[in-house]
C-alpha cells in the first residue's frame, strides 16, 4: 500500500545547484524506503519537498504532484499553495544529518512540537516524553536528567534525542536525512534498531550515509544520480540484481 | 652563516611583537589618563549633597540632583521610544525581509542615520518636536530626538544578534510545525536577548552622553524646581556641565570635574552592565 505518490517532479533552486527532474516514486507505508546515491543527487531535497520545508529555502520552481495519503483514505496534496503547511508539517517527523538540539532542556526540545501546537496538560506531556524517549531507546540513559540541557548529552543521544523529538507529534511520516553521519557504529546500530521498530507505525523514509547501511535497512530502495531517479524496487533485489549499470557501479563501489 | 639568519629573524619577531604591544598599551593610556585626571580633579567635589542637593549660588554650591535626575529621565524616555521599534526593525529585517531593493534601501537609510552628526538631530528635533508638534522644549522632545538618534545602533546590533543565531535552529522548529512567529519568539529571540541587550544599552549609553541632541529640545540651564511632567524642560548631566565649564565665571574647578565624574561613572556603569551581560550569556552558549 502506498503512502506517498510523486508524479513528475521538477524543482530547481535559485542558483541552479541541486534540482530535480522528472522523479516519479511510490513511497509504501510502513516500511523503510532508502534514497541513495551520491551527495548532490536530490535526496535531502526531496525529503524536504514533502514536509514543505523548502519554502524555507532559495527554490524558484516546484512542478508535479505530491500526494499523501491520508489514514482515512483521502488524499493531501503536499504541493497545493492552500493547504495547511504547519498541520502537514505536524504529521511528518524529520531528523537531520546533524544532531540539531534546540537551546532547551532535554525535556524541553520534546515538548516543544506539543507546546507549539497549544498541549499545555503537563500529564499528557510527561508521558509524550516518556513514551518517545523509550521509542528512540534514550529512556533509560536520560531519565533521571531531563531538565538538564539538551547539548550536555553526547553526539549520539543528540540524535536520538532528535530522532525522539521527531515521534513526540506521533506523525505518520519520518524523514531521516543521513540520521547516523556523525554518530559511532554503536551508536549507529541503536538508531537502525530503533528504525526497524518504528516501521510498524510509521513510514519511514531514509537518506542513508553509505551503500552499506541502505543494503542494511532498505525495504524499497530507489537510486539518485543528479537529480534523477535512476532505478527503484524492492530492496534487497536492487541490491543484488540491479538493473541499470549505474546503480550496479554505485553499488559495487565503483563510483561514489 | 644560516644559524644567523634564523637568529636575526627571531630578533625581528620578538622586536615586532614588542612594538605591537607598546601600540596596544599607547591606546588605552587616554582612557586611563581621562578616567585618571577626572578623579583626581573632581573627587573632592564628590558628596550626599553633591549628589541629592539642589543648586544653589548660581550652581557655584549645592547640588546637581536635577541635572542628575534630569539624564536618567531623558535615558529612561529614550529607551520606550527606541527600544521597541529598534528591535521590531531589526526583526522584521532579519526574519521577515528578504534580500531586495527595498530592504536594501532601509539598510542604506539605517548606515546614514547612524553617521549623521548629533547636533544635526538636535536641530530636527527643534524643528519637528519643539515647534512643529508644539510640544516645547521639554523631556518629551528630548527624549524623542534622543530616540531618533538611538534606533539605529539598536537595529544594527540587535539585526547581528538575531543573525548570529543558528539557521539549523529555525530550520528544526519550523519542521516541528512551529509557526515563523513561535519559532522566533520561542528560540530567536532567547538565544540573541544577550547580544540585542548589549546593543540596547549601548545605544542608551551614548543617548545618555550625548549634548547637542537635547540642546535646543529638552535642557535648560537652571531650573529653581524639578520638572513636573514630560511637559516640562529639564537639566541635563551633558548640558550642565558644558554650561558649568564655559558659561559661568569663577566657577569652582571641583564642581566641573566632579559633575564629568558623575556623567562619566553613569555612562560607564552602564558599559560595564552590558559587557557582563555578554560575558554571561558567553559562558552560558553551549552550541
Amino acid at each position: 500500500m502506498e503512502k506517498i505518490i510523486i508524479k513528475n517532479l521538477n524543482l530547481e533552486y535559485s542558483d541552479g545547484t541541486e534540482s530535480l527532474r522528472g522523479i516519479n516514486l511510490n513511497i509504501p507505508a510502513n516500511q523503510i524506503s532508502v534514497l541513495f546515491g551520491p551527495a548532490g543527487g536530490g535526496k535531502s531535497t526531496l525529503l524536504r519537498v514533502i514536509n514543505r520545508l523548502n519554502d524555507l529555502a532559495d527554490v524558484t520552481r516546484v512542478e508535479g504532484q505530491v500526494v499523501i495519503i491520508n489514514m482515512d483514505g483521502s488524499k493531501t496534496e503536499v504541493l497545493d499553495p492552500k493547504i495547511d503547511v504547519i498541520g502537514l508539517r505536524r504529521r511528518i517527523g524529520m531528523v537531520f544529518a546533524r544532531p540539531i538540539v534546540l537551546p532547551l532542556t532535554i525535556r524541553g526540545n520534546l515538548t516543544y512540537g506539543l507546546e507549539v501546537a497549544g498541549v499545555k496538560n503537563k500529564q499528557r506531556l510527561d508521558e509524550a516524553v516518556e513514551h518517545s524517549l523509550r521509542q528512540a531507546a534514550l529512556w533509560e540513559e536520560v531519565a533521571d536528567r531531563l531538565d538538564d540541557p539538551a547539548v550536555a548529552l553526547s553526539g549520539g543521544q543528540q540524535q536520538r534525542l532528535c530522532l525522539a523529538r521527531s515521534l513526540v507529534l506521533e506523525p505518520e511520516i519520518i524523514l531521516l536525512d543521513e540520521p547516523t553521519s556523525g554518530l559511532d557504529p554503536i551508536s549507529t546500530t541503536k538508531v537502525e534498531a530503533s528504525l526497524q521498530e518504528l516501521k510498524n507505525k510509521y513510514t519511514v523514509i531514509l537518506v542513508p550515509h553509505s551503500v552499506q547501511q541502505a543494503a542494511r535497512t532498505a525495504d524499497y530502495a530507489a537510486f539518485f544520480l543528479q537529480g534523477e531517479l535512476i532505478e527503484q524496487g524492492p530492496g534487497k533485489n536492487l541490491f543484488v540484481n540491479p538493473k541499470d549499470q549505474r546503480t550496479e557501479d554505485y553499488v559495487e563501489g565503483r563510483f561514489g | 652563516m644560516n644559524q644567523d639568519k634564523s637568529l636575526s629573524r627571531y630578533r625581528t619577531q620578538r622586536f615586532g611583537f614588542l612594538l605591537l604591544t607598546v601600540i596596544a598599551i599607547l591606546t588605552s593610556l587616554p582612557i586611563l589618563l581621562v578616567l585618571l585626571v577626572i578623579v583626581v580633579k573632581g573627587i573632592s567635589a564628590i558628596s550626599f549633597e553633591f549628589i541629592f542637593g539642589m543648586p544653589s549660588n548660581g550652581m557655584k554650591s549645592g547640588g546637581i540632583f536635577p541635572a542628575i535626575l534630569g539624564t536618567i529621565l531623558l535615558t529612561l524616555g529614550t529607551a520606550i521610544f527606541s527600544v521597541p521599534i529598534g528591535i521590531g526593525a531589526a526583526i522584521y529585517l532579519s526574519e521577515f525581509a528578504g534580500d531586495n531593493k527595498w530592504t536594501k534601501t532601509i539598510r542604506l537609510a539605517i548606515i546614514n542615520l547612524a553617521g549623521i552628526p548629533s547636533v544635526v538631530y538636535g536641530l530636527f528635533g527643534l524643528g519637528l518636536f519643539v515647534i512643529f508638534l508644539q510640544f516645547g522644549t521639554s523631556i518629551l522632545s528630548g527624549a524623542l530626538t534622543l530616540a531618533i538618534m538611538t534606533i539605529p545602533v539598536i537595529i544594527s546590533t540587535s539585526e547581528e544578534a538575531l543573525r548570529a543565531v543558528p539557521q539549523s535552529f529555525r530550520v528544526v522548529s519550523v519542521s516541528l510545525g512551529a509557526t515563523r512567529w513561535q519559532t522566533i519568539r520561542k528560540i530567536v529571540l532567547p538565544e540573541a536577548k544577550p547580544g540585542i541587550l548589549t546593543g540596547v544599552i549601548l545605544g542608551l549609553e551614548r543617548a545618555a552622553g550625548e549634548t547637542a541632541p537635547i540642546l535646543f529640545t529638552a535642557a535648560v540651564f537652571f531650573l529653581p524646581s524639578l520638572p513636573k511632567s514630560i511637559f516640562d524642560p529639564t537639566m541635563a548631566l551633558p548640558y550642565h556641565l558644558y554650561v558649568i565649564s564655559t558659561q559661568v565665571p569663577g566657577m569652582p574647578v571641583n564642581v566641573q570635574y566632579g559633575t564629568a565624574l558623575v556623567l562619566v561613572v553613569f555612562v560607564l556603569s552602564m558599559n560595564i552592565f552590558a559587557t557582563l551581560i555578554r560575558s554571561r550569556a558567553r559562558a552560558l552558549r553551549q552550541w
